[in-house]
């Protein structure tokens, strides 16, 4: 090879800025903060949040426009598993300077997270987990929880199916810290309602797609309602079979703990009708978040409405994002519980939650809605899944503070 | 009403036909695998993405162009088995004279790949697919309820195993392919057109899991993910029926969903990995598998 004169001097010219690149990065961060949206992109839960859970993120950070500071929205995959996830949590933080960590669905992995941004004083904004040790024995002085959680769903769905006379139950519990929490919180509140819990399968996570057996054990045991304390693929799964199985024609109520509205239009509504779930945010509840959807739509993919997860990213970093605002870049760089203490000494607003506020376990505090889904008949076009039964208002829609066993209240 | 083992015996005799029909799903697939390694010499990775194309391809006939189950049932396997055919052409072909990793590594990526497509036009949520009306509705058997779509399964899957196990090792389109694996260079000297009977077999086995996949749609969610979730352990099947051994596949494929459903009872939390203990089990005592030749 030979070399000219004129590629040694661009060589050399290179040479020259490489020590400045670092420098320029640095400068940079100073006034850059860092999201990571931490979750499924490619798993069974990617539906949930996953990529379009980063754009409402991104939607978020961009309609909150330039207050002095940057916002760089980064993303990974944690394929549902504690410790892919807290892996890249750890890199994020000691690596490439993430500020916050964003979405985290898999309560497994949840809780992994939680305990790496604790231990290295980040901000955690959980939204996509369910379980509600986050806010209670597991709680941290770094996270905060959004949207939702079992123990409002349990009250909520499990509350109204006991009211309806569903007063003996049987548990098709997915075997892992999700559905551990969830059947733990709803049995609570049918035994406190006087109901009895009859039975129960823990059925192996992921991997199992046929539930035929679990569903013949639970009718077998002659319990009321069989509750699916299970999510996503799972949940979808059980029901259709149900239907097969005849186990709705012959008197046994579902009650589908934890749904989303992705989750009906998977099954279709002549299959999916008559269900009641839980929500804190449906797309067409309404002025705002039909206004907020319209505006936010495009950006996700398959034609899409925004869901509770998906939603609760935007309303997640907006309000972080006023934090971060009021008390400064530095600040809030130096210290991941400051951030959430200002989080929680101010109200949250936005678009699709309304107003709420943030509680001293990190419990995010909003109304939560019971809905039934629609018959194919009442549903008016696409998307026009969810009629609303009853609202409970945000003072009773979560488990008492005192009730937690969060180290952070009673100290 | 007596007890067997502290279960109740009509919940012991429904768990036991739901592992047979759990068990149909396994043989079929398992099938279409021991077809393509024991004609082809490749480990089809892949099967799991082409059954869930099987399912898809359902639901598109049924959305896009208004064609039922019936002609799904026709349709699929013939679309979804030419793109085996042109994979076969394109790809797969170039592996025959390399070590089996080769077409194992090629055929895991396609598989990846072509969810990774499904995961992007479709989402992961799924997609509805209903029972045929002509099967829906339920036999009640005293002990159990009976879906009729299950039995349906059960039957369709009985009668496509039974079928292919005729041709392979009866008739002389069988004799053929068998005589092929042994010698390709003396079966293509007697003037039969090896190259072309392989690409055809690659495309039967793919067609089998694509009509696999048609069966499933009606009573598991349409997702991209739903080749995965079965295909390890129909992989395990295979292992412990004997690598490339038809008869041995069948055979396992229905013993195993009757052992997974009676563990769904006795021990629920173990019921996705007693399948991977017995095949631990009979690699140690048969390496070679239940029915395969050592």
């Amino acid at each position: 090879m030979q070399i000219t004169r004129r590629s040694l001097m661009a060589a050399s010219a290179g040479a020259a800025l490489m020590p400045m690149a670092p420098r320029l990065s640095r400068a940079q961060a100073a006034d850059t903060i860092r999201i990571g949206v931490l979750n499924d992109q490619s798993g069974l839960y990617s539906y949930i949040g996953g990529l379009n859970g980063v754009a409402l993120a991104q939607a978020a950070a961009q309609e909150f426009g330039n207050r002095g500071f940057q916002v760089e929205v980064l993303r990974a995959d944690h394929q549902n598993r504690p410790d892919v996830g807290s892996n890249i949590a750890r890199q994020w933080i000691d690596r490439d300077g993430v500020d916050m960590i964003l979405d985290v669905p898999t309560s497994s992995v949840g809780l992994a997270v939680a305990g790496v941004c604790r231990e290295k004083n980040k901000a955690y904004i959980n939204v996509g987990s369910a379980t509600s040790d986050l806010t209670g024995a597991q709680c941290a002085p770094t996270t905060a929880h959004w949207v939702y959680d079992t123990y409002m769903l349990a009250k909520s769905t499990g509350g109204a199916t006991v009211k309806a006379g569903g007063d003996t139950w049987f548990f098709i519990t997915a075997d892992y810290a999700f559905g551990h929490a969830l059947e733990r919180d709803t049995s609570g509140f049918v035994r406190a309602a006087g109901g009895r819990v009859l039975g129960g399968v823990r059925t192996p996570f992921p991997g199992t797609s046929d539930f035929s057996s679990f569903l013949v054990q639970a009718q077998a045991s002659r319990a009321k309602v069989v509750g699916l304390a299970n999510a996503g693929q799972d949940t979808t799964n059980c029901i259709k079979q149900a239907a097969e199985f005849g186990l709705t024609r012959r008197g046994v109520k579902l009650a589908a703990l934890l749904m989303f509205v992705d989750d009906v239009h998977a099954l279709g509504l002549p299959t999916a009708q008559g269900l009641v779930m839980t929500e804190s945010f449906y797309w067409d509840l309404n002025d705002r978040t039909r206004a907020f959807t319209q505006r936010v739509r495009s950006r996700l993919s398959n034609n899409q409405v925004p869901n509770m997860v998906t939603a609760g990213n935007y309303s997640a970093v907006t309000h972080y994002l006023k934090a971060v605002a009021d008390m400064g870049v530095p600040a809030a760089k130096a210290s991941g519980t400051e951030v959430i203490n200002r989080m929680k000494a101010m109200p949250t607003e936005d678009d699709a939650f309304g107003k709420g506020t943030l509680r001293a376990d990190g419990r995010h505090i909003i109304p939560s809605y019971l809905f039934e889904v629609k018959t194919p008949e009442e549903s008016k076009g696409a998307w026009d899944y969810l009629k609303l039964l009853q609202t409970t208002p945000a003072e009773e829609a979560w488990r008492p503070l005192s009730e937690g066993n969060c180290p952070l209240v009673r100290s | 009403m007596f007890d067997i083992l502290g279960i109740p015996a009509p919940l012991l005799f429904g768990q036991l036909l739901l592992g047979l029909i759990n068990g149909a799903f396994y043989a079929m697939l398992s099938l279409g695998l021991a077809v393509i390694f024991g004609l082809l010499n490749i480990i089809n990775f892949a099967h799991g993405a082409q059954f869930m194309m099987g399912a898809f391809a359902a639901w598109m006939l049924l959305e896009w162009l208004g064609l039922g189950y019936w002609w799904a049932l026709l349709l699929a396997p013939i679309i979804v088995g030419f793109t085996g055919v042109v994979l076969e052409r394109t790809m797969i072909r170039q592996l025959y004279k390399l070590d089996h990793l080769y077409g194992l590594l090629l055929t895991f990526g396609l598989g990846l790949i072509i969810e990774g497509v499904f995961r992007n036009e479709f989402g992961s949520s799924g997609l509805p697919y209903r029972i045929p009306p002509e099967l829906s509705g339920a036999w009640d058997l005293g002990f159990m309820f009976l879906p009729v779509y299950r039995g349906w399964v059960v039957v369709a899957a009985l009668i496509l195993c039974l079928a292919t196990w005729l041709l392979i090792e009866k008739t002389r389109l069988g004799a053929y392919l068998r005589a092929a694996t042994e010698n390709a260079a003396l079966v293509q000297a007697f003037g039969v057109n090896v190259p072309r009977m392989v690409t055809l077999t690659y495309g039967a086995g793919v067609a089998l899991a694509a009509i696999g996949g048609v069966l499933a749609a009606p009573i598991y969610s349409v997702n991209p993910q739903m080749g995965t979730n079965l295909i390890i352990v129909v992989f395990a099947v295979v292992v412990i029926g004997g690598m490339g051994s038809i008869l041995g596949s069948i055979v396992t494929g229905f013993g195993l969903g009757i052992i997974e459903g009676l563990t769904k009872v006795f021990w629920p939390e173990a019921s996705a990995t007693v399948i991977f203990v017995i095949m631990a089990i009979v690699l140690l005592a048969r390496p070679a598998g239940l029915f395969g030749r050592a």
